[in-house]
């Protein structure tokens, strides 16, 4: 077969079967990937990796099967890697016996073995398991011009956007690849031409804007492309702090999931943004203005589709993306503002706030006090992934209302702005 | 009547009379698939509510007819896992250059899929998907032709 890639000699070598008949599988579908894209050659991977697949899904076994064969021929990821969060967390998240059932037999019965192929691979360690890997507690954090082998939409948009690495959207099992060889198809996002906009956002609201609203407008609107966003300086400033990353990191994931976007950049923030300005901005970029009727014309737009439109919510979760440090405190003072204001001491719903296991460990250690308080309103903690678990088909049918605008997009729980869910979350009803 | 178009094949193959499926809108890969593939169903019905095009249609060895495949970056192996349960399309005819999920899921599973694959045809047009109508008859070559009856 004819390939058009520019192969090393090594490359070529791997391919024709130097590391045996698995890693030149391995080296065709990268190959193959790459060829699909018009990739001229390989560049190395610096760092660790990130695996979108973070579950035991019984129904994944042909996704088993190749982790088996890479195991088998001796395969793993050097460097190690990070995955999305687990699945089930039955202490914080409670279920019915029925839940469960359908979790431990239908869903997720293949977790406990799937765990065990993704430590033989080169998994971090036990508590590797977030979607936001690039927080420091966490311990992956790519540099500037990093090339990386990542899939999980939100992580790859902020790795590209706010950190400056480099990564294209990748798919489940082809990021193990890129990691296990060291090297992925250099194409779009890896690219300069590949990294300029072309989508000009203006945004011309009155105040800060929600950041899973303004994300959500800017994807549905530019979909795959790369928007150079303005305006937005003046609301979140021009320092990367931890209060912006966390803005940061919750627009681009609701860009991700409600469109494809996996880059951004913002003027006089984001690093690229700073170092090359309108440069970035292609010459044919059409203009995208967002002002308050835009952002109220998206959020009208979100369809209810709970099984009762009027019934009232049951659950919520915070923290899709996972939440960093700084939020976790955030949404403590949050709570106890609103719990004052309507006289009560605890939440009326089940809430449930989801982060990296390293950072509930560092919240838990170094803001100790906002942490007791967040337990004390009978607000859980915990490291799931709330969209695996809505994917149970009986918790889907729950009344779940979410910030998160990624799990609004891919499950029937309803979008609310971070004020509103915490009103609801203390008043138990919208 | 045939109309022919032509398209740059990702992944080669020989379809013969195959029906089509056709949806306007990106198709949500995981959304659509998971539901029968989860439950084991012997043909996957697309579970994706946001796809009126598509919704409650039976995808399996079908030509479905699409934009590009967006969604979670669980898409490939998703594609590819229903591949290996001999539950797929047979085809999938994109009418922009296709995307790096589905690319993904393709290629996969012409790679890792003994005795089954899913021809993957890109760049066919918007003359194409307006063009091409639920239940017409595709053919397709090896060359990325694409022929509907």
């Amino acid at each position: 077969m004819q390939y058009k890639m520019k192969l090393t000699p090594e490359e070529e070598g791997v391919l024709n079967g130097s590391q045996g008949e698995v890693m030149a599988k391995v080296m065709k579908t990268l190959v193959l990937y790459g060829d699909a894209f018009g990739a001229e050659r390989f560049v190395p991977v610096v760092g660790k990796g990130h695996l979108v697949t973070s579950f035991g899904l019984s129904v994944l076994q042909p996704v088993f099967d190749i982790m088996d064969e890479l195991i088998g021929a001796g395969l793993k990821v050097e460097e190690s890697f990070t995955a999305d969060p687990r699945p089930i967390d039955y202490a914080n998240v409670k279920c019915n016996l029925i839940e469960k059932l359908i979790f431990n037999k239908m869903m997720y019965g293949a977790q406990d073995p799937y765990e065990a192929q993704l430590q033989k691979l080169g998994l971090k360690g036990e508590d590797a398991f977030t979607c936001a890997s690039y927080l420091d507690e966490v311990g992956n954090v790519p540099k500037k011009g990093d090339v990386l082998s990542w899939a999980e939409s939100s992580a790859v948009v902020f790795a590209n956007s706010v950190l400056g690495a480099r990564c294209n959207r990748n798919s489940g099992i082809i990021e193990l690849f890129g990691s296990i060889l060291g090297k992925v198809p250099e194409f779009d996002l890896l690219t300069d031409e590949g990294r300029k906009a072309k989508w000009i956002i203006d945004v011309q609201t009155t105040e800060k804007p929600e950041a899973q609203i303004l994300g959500s407008a800017i994807g549905m609107k530019v979909m795959e492309d790369v928007p150079y966003i303005k305006g937005l300086d003046k609301w979140i400033g021009t320092e990367l702090n931890e209060s912006t990353k966390g803005y940061l990191k919750d627009m681009g994931a609701a860009t991700a999931s409600n469109g494809a976007v996996g880059l951004y950049h913002i003027e006089n923030l984001t690093p690229e943004a700073v170092e090359l300005g309108d440069a970035l901005i292609r010459e044919d970029a059409k203009t995208y203005v967002i002002d308050d009727a835009e952002l109220a014309r998206v959020k009208n737009g979100y369809p209810n589709i709970w099984k009762d439109p009027n019934a009232k919510p049951e659950r919520v979760f915070i923290g899709c993306p996972h939440l960093t440090f700084t939020q976790l405190g955030e949404w403590a003072d949050r709570f106890e503002a609103e719990l004052k204001k309507q006289g009560k001491t605890k939440v009326a719903l089940n809430v449930v706030m989801t982060a990296a296991p390293a950072v509930l460990a560092h919240f838990k250690k170094d803001n100790s006090a906002a942490y007791a308080k967040l337990l004390s309103y009978g607000i859980k903690l915990t490291s799931i992934c709330p969209l695996m678990y809505m994917n149970n088909p009986l918790c889907g049918k729950k009344a779940v209302v979410t910030n998160s605008n990624k799990l609004r997009t891919y499950t029937t729980a309803r979008y609310f702005t971070d004020a509103e869910i915490t009103t609801i979350a203390v008043k138990g009803e919208i | 009547m045939s109309k022919v178009f032509k398209g740059r094949p990702v992944v080669a193959g020989k379809i013969s009379g195959k029906e089509a499926v056709v949806s306007h809108q990106g198709v949500n890969t995981l959304a659509s698939f998971q539901k029968s593939a989860l439950f084991k169903k012997k043909q996957v019905i697309c579970s994706d509510q946001n796809n009126p095009d598509l919704y409650q249609k039976n995808l399996t060895d079908k030509v479905i007819c699409l934009p590009k495949t967006i969604g979670s970056t669980t898409g490939g192996m998703v594609l590819y896992s229903v591949c290996a349960m001999g539950i797929a399309p047979c085809a999938m005819l994109f009418s922009e250059p296709i995307d790096s999920l589905a690319a993904a899921g393709v290629i996969l599973s012409d790679v890792w899929v003994k005795d089954k694959t899913i021809v993957a045809v890109d760049t066919l047009g918007d003359e194409f998907l307006n063009y091409v109508k639920d239940g017409m008859k595709i053919t397709v070559d090896e060359d990325g032709t694409v022929t509907v009856d």
